[in-house]
């Protein structure tokens, strides 16, 4: 894999740079190395933290009383970009999506009307070319289990709210740019807001904690009021 | 086994070590955020290296011990009493069963750590008992704590018939530095670089009050950044200094988020983050260059001196 800049992150992380843009296939490549690294099982590696376009090598604190801890393992990572790229990250590709249900219903999805008529469309065109996309998560921030989707069909991207809202409900499907994510959680939030869905991203108490995680395939799929408080018991809107 | 929380305090949390190992998912470390007063606390009551201990921000709780209790108070200096009787820091108060422990305001610092001898007890959430407030998880149900909640102690066979303060203290500084009134933090070169290079390391910064656990916000002549185009999302870290487009640098805390999209234009060292944890509203602050070796070598210092500390409290252990 050529064209990787290595630089540190502070006294304990590299960071891996592969460009400066949010593109699929460039996030693809992200994952790929991604996992090449972890399959090489440094053990001095504590954890590889994909972005879009880069990802960074975490190396457990102990590593880097070693004099020359982060060099040697930029060495190490020179001398694996040099073994070339991965054809392809087709075992992710194969990978069925994990299909996340969304309630459009007009409480769920106070910003779907505005959603579409930035987009010239009708709300239900919106839902249904929303579900339509086949999406990847680029990577997992913001907030814990946050997934920032790639994918989603160009003419439903819409800027931020000028104003972010203090709170979003748990399990808010929003657009923000070109980009559709989910909130895990309550908390501010300035992405448009087009839907609910009644599972749980993320739960500390949960193995794993995060329903998506960087790299996973994901599909939306409507429901109506009436499944959304079947699968979600009480959490009406 | 427990202590029951009078009063709040402004911002009193259970922290540990922190996290590590999940910012993949989005989470981040939490911990104390000055793991040096963390780990003296720790080891003056004869506890493990990470053991949970209550971190206060700037104004204490009032707490009720509804068991004897050996306790230390480690960072900032903080007017502290017991039932009417003023207990200073960086010693062993042994408190009798039903004490009620008022910690006032943070008299210099804004961090102090209350250490429990035998720990407090708190289930680990994915791995640590620290509190995470942006994921809302982790020490007392992932908030500050409440007036009425009740935290559970680890026993410790401790007999205390009446209030006793240790006639020794431990020396709290974390490196042999003097200490100005304007703290001199080191860091690391960042990814990109202001215009002139050297422009964070000139003026004293004053830190904002929307400073937080996520990080210290600072104030100061504007800088400017040499590539000011847009920016995709990077990895960050505790310790990266950003740069917003006002100009004014943001040092991230313990409870930095995963990834930021701002200019990286530094990077301040572990072995200086005791510092930057003691920063109050208004305080002013120097930034210095280092290298990655002499960041090295800072943090071994002050492991090294963790450890004479420790060999000091084993040795008056034995001759007790």
């Amino acid at each position: 894999m050529s064209g990787v800049a290595i630089e540190p992150l502070g006294e304990d992380a590299l960071l891996l740079r592969l460009d400066r843009r949010i593109d699929p296939a460039v996030n693809a490549r992200v994952h790929a190395l991604a996992r090449r690294i972890e399959a090489a099982r440094w053990p001095w590696v504590r954890e590889v933290v994909p972005a879009y376009a880069s990802l960074a090598v975490c190396l457990a604190q102990d590593a880097c009383d070693d004099a020359g801890g982060i060099d040697a393992t930029a060495e190490a990572l020179r001398v694996l970009l040099a073994g070339g790229d991965d054809p392809d990250d087709a075992r992710a590709a194969a990978a069925p999506p994990i299909e996340i249900p969304v309630c459009h219903a007009p409480a769920f999805a106070p910003d779907l009307d505005a959603v579409a008529a930035h987009a010239g469309l009708s709300t239900a065109e919106v839902i249904a070319l929303h579900c339509a996309g086949d999406y990847r998560v680029a990577m997992t921030g913001f907030a814990p289990g946050f997934p920032y989707l790639l994918g989603l069909d160009p003419r439903l991207a819409m800027p931020r709210r000028g104003t972010p809202r203090t709170r979003v409900p748990a399990g808010s499907v929003a657009i923000g740019g070109a980009q559709t994510g989910i909130y895990p959680r309550e908390g501010p939030g300035g992405w448009q807001l087009i839907g609910r869905t009644p599972v749980t991203l993320f739960d500390p108490h949960r193995d794993p904690p995060c329903l998506l995680s960087a790299g996973a395939r994901v599909r939306f799929v409507a429901i109506d009021e009436d499944a959304f408080r079947a699968a979600s018991g009480d959490r009406a809107p | 086994m427990s202590i029951e929380v009078l009063a709040p305090g402004l911002a009193t949390l259970i922290q540990d070590g922190g996290r590590a190992g999940l910012r993949h998912l989005g989470i981040g470390s939490a911990g104390a955020l000055d793991p040096w007063a963390f780990a003296l606390a720790n080891l003056v009551v004869g506890n493990p290296p990470g053991a949970p201990v209550l971190e206060i921000t700037l104004s204490g709780p009032t707490l009720r011990f509804h068991a004897p209790a050996r306790i230390v108070l480690c960072g900032a200096a903080v007017e502290a009493e017991v039932d009417g009787v003023p207990v200073p820091g960086h010693r062993c108060v042994d408190l009798p069963a039903g004490s009620a422990l008022h910690i006032g305001r943070c008299t210099a610092g804004a961090r102090a750590y209350l250490a429990v001898a035998g720990g407090l007890s708190v289930a680990a959430t994915l791995g640590s008992a620290s509190t995470d407030l942006r994921g809302g998880f982790g020490g007392q149900a992932g908030r500050v704590l409440r007036r009425g909640d009740q935290l559970a102690m680890c026993p410790a066979s401790i007999d205390v018939a009446a209030l006793r303060i240790a006639p020794w203290w431990i020396e709290p500084a974390c490196d042999d530095r003097p200490r100005g009134a304007e703290p001199l933090v080191r860091v690391l070169p960042g990814s990109d670089t202001t215009i002139p290079p050297d422009a964070l390391l000139g003026p004293a910064w004053q830190v904002r009050p929307d400073s937080s656990r996520q990080g210290l916000r600072l104030a100061g002549p504007a800088l400017a950044r040499e590539d000011d185009s847009e920016r995709v999302s990077e990895p960050v870290m505790p310790g990266t200094i950003q740069l917003p487009a006002d100009g004014q640098p943001i040092v991230l805390l313990a409870d930095a988020q995963t990834h930021g999209g701002y200019p990286r234009i530094g990077h301040a060292i572990r072995a200086d983050w005791p510092l930057l944890a003691q920063l109050r509203p208004g305080d002013r602050v120097r930034f210095a260059a280092c290298t990655h070796a002499q960041a090295r070598d800072a943090l071994c210092r002050q492991r090294q001196r963790l450890h004479r500390i420790a060999l000091a409290l084993d040795a008056k252990r034995a001759l007790a």
